[in-house]
């Protein structure tokens, strides 16, 4: 399980560099889509299926408005030059190994993979805890809604936000000077 | 927007209708089974974009669509917080689970989480339509 999980991960990455790389827009969106439905296979070998769901269903959504928008406008790279990339490699290069050395120096102390070190989890995790209070059978629709429904109601807010800025920028009409 | 081939149409025909209905499963049964609001949402979007990608669309006909999926959008985040403030009006908390919690596993059950799900899918599958239609389908830009 964890090979897949490394592979996938692994599989994920080359395709975030390739798709930096690719000569036109659109192969770079579609390489991009790797990187999301491999987060979403990822999720469900994790055993969480609400993100599995949710995150192969909104990949899916912004690869169309994506592919929608490159074919509308140009799928013409505009920013793409043909320098000498060398140092910027080097540079990232370096960085690369400093940030894995720090990364594998400061994982060392964390806890074994799936046990957490926070406890609060665990006052849900047992059904009498979630179903009795609130009687969802789904535990994470139960947090979600009911326990943090703070978080939720922050969250669609910020879609609501990010709606209207959408709106408010691309509408057709400018108002009368 | 102009429409695609034949083919596109007639698959269309068949597979919309079936997602949009899945899309409204996944929402209703969010306090039962895996999914909810959000990912219900984004599956009914879906349904229309795709009768949208597939068939085209009038200019005028998707103005009309941008102004009801924006109407739709501002309801549903109004829905979610109307449901929020009754268990404040009503003497508790700010999301107070006012509604009987019922049995459990029963498609009515879990007092207003059911009804937070609706009001989130509406929301989400009104604001994504809202962008996609926006982003993708009108025509904007040049000067005047």
């Amino acid at each position: 399980m964890m090979t897949i999980l490394c592979g996938l991960i692994v599989l994920m990455i080359l395709g975030g560099f390739v798709a930096l790389e690719a000569a036109s827009l659109l192969s770079s969106v579609v390489l991009l889509g790797i990187v999301g439905f491999g987060l979403s296979a990822a999720f469900l070998i994790l055993q969480a299926p609400d993100l599995a769901i949710v995150q192969i269903v909104v990949e899916t959504l912004s690869l169309i408005i994506f592919i929608a928008v490159i074919l509308k406008t140009t799928s013409k790279d505009a920013t793409a030059r043909r320098r000498k990339r060398l140092p910027h490699y080097v540079v990232a290069a370096v960085f690369a190994v400093i940030f894995m050395l720090a990364a594998s120096w400061a994982l060392g102390s964390m806890p074994p993979f799936g046990n957490p070190s926070l406890r609060m989890a665990e006052a849900y995790l047992s059904p009498n805890k979630f179903l009795g209070p609130t009687g969802a059978a789904n535990l994470v629709t139960a947090v979600i809604l009911d326990f943090r429904a703070y978080d939720t109601l922050g969250e669609a807010t910020v879609l609501f936000t990010a709606v209207m800025g959408v709106l408010a920028v691309l509408r057709k009409t400018g108002r009368k000077q | 927007m102009r429409g695609m081939t034949p083919i596109v149409k007639t698959v269309t025909r068949g597979m919309a209708g079936m997602i949009f209905l899945y899309g409204i499963y996944i929402v209703l049964h969010g306090h039962l089974t895996p999914g909810g609001g959000f990912a219900g949402g984004v599956m009914v979007a879906a349904a229309f974009i795709l009768v949208v990608l597939a068939k085209g669309s009038p200019e005028a006909v998707t103005e009309a669509k941008k102004q009801r999926s924006s109407v739709a959008e501002s309801l549903g985040i109004f829905a979610f917080w109307a449901l929020a403030v009754i268990g404040l009006i009503g003497g508790t908390f700010f999301f107070y689970n006012f509604l009987t919690k019922g049995r459990p596993f029963r498609l009515l059950s879990a007092g207003f989480i059911p009804l937070n799900n609706i009001a989130i899918g509406v929301e989400v599958a009104a604001a994504l339509f809202a962008i996609f239609i926006t982003l993708a389908v009108i025509k904007t830009g040049g000067k005047k």
